[in-house]
């Protein structure tokens, strides 16, 4: 499988995904961090992709996703948007009814990663 | 980047909009740009933050803009 669509499944088949850098533990960056703090204030599950073992893995996610920057937050499938829009979101209470509405108001709360690794060409 | 360069493609970008860029640490790489534009009418919040994103690509390509905040507001 190719990395591209490695991404895409995890897109496609996660409740939450965000594409950070770091680990929700240990986020390197402010920005990951904003939106996982949002994430988590909304009670959201959340699957966490590091994108900084690779620079392919940031390539393919971009060309995917239409969209430059890290971090990304998808909700079943749907680009919610980076840091600045899921804090907007979360801030106007929306993010929360996104939420209740997609994956419903008794949802897990389980935080875990997922890596994924290019095979070779 | 200096800050003018990045708020001249952001006019460019949004002719009639309002646009704000503030330089966060005083390094040259850390932006907060705030666009008021009737381009935004009508659009999801992801789509109005495409839009800044494209303006601002080429800066955002070749790192010239290290971390990029967004707020944008639909007008007119």
């Amino acid at each position: 499988m190719t990395l591209r669509d490695q991404i895409k499944n995890v897109i496609d088949d996660e409740p939450v995904a965000i594409f950070i850098k770091g680990t929700p533990e240990r986020p390197a960056c402010g920005n990951s961090m904003r939106a996982l703090q949002a994430l988590r204030s909304a009670g959201a599950p959340i699957t966490a992709i590091d994108v900084l073992p690779d620079p392919r893995i940031r390539q393919e996610l971009s060309a995917l996703s239409d969209w430059p920057t890290i971090p990304q937050v998808f909700v079943k499938g749907e680009l919610i948007g980076g840091a600045d829009i899921t804090e907007e979101l979360f801030a106007s209470g929306e993010l929360g009814r996104k939420l209740d509405q997609a994956l419903g108001e008794e949802r897990s709360q389980v935080v875990k990663t997922v890596s994924v690794v290019a095979t070779a060409a | 980047m200096a800050i003018e360069t990045i708020r001249a493609l952001l006019v460019e970008a949004f002719p009639g909009g309002k646009v704000d860029v503030v330089d966060r640490t005083g390094g040259d790489d850390h932006f907060q740009v705030t666009v008021e534009s009737p381009s935004f009418a009508g659009l999801s919040l992801v789509e109005q933050h495409r839009l800044v994103n494209r303006a601002l690509a080429d800066p955002l390509a070749d790192g010239s803009i290290h971390e990029l905040r967004i707020q944008t507001k639909g007008s007119g």
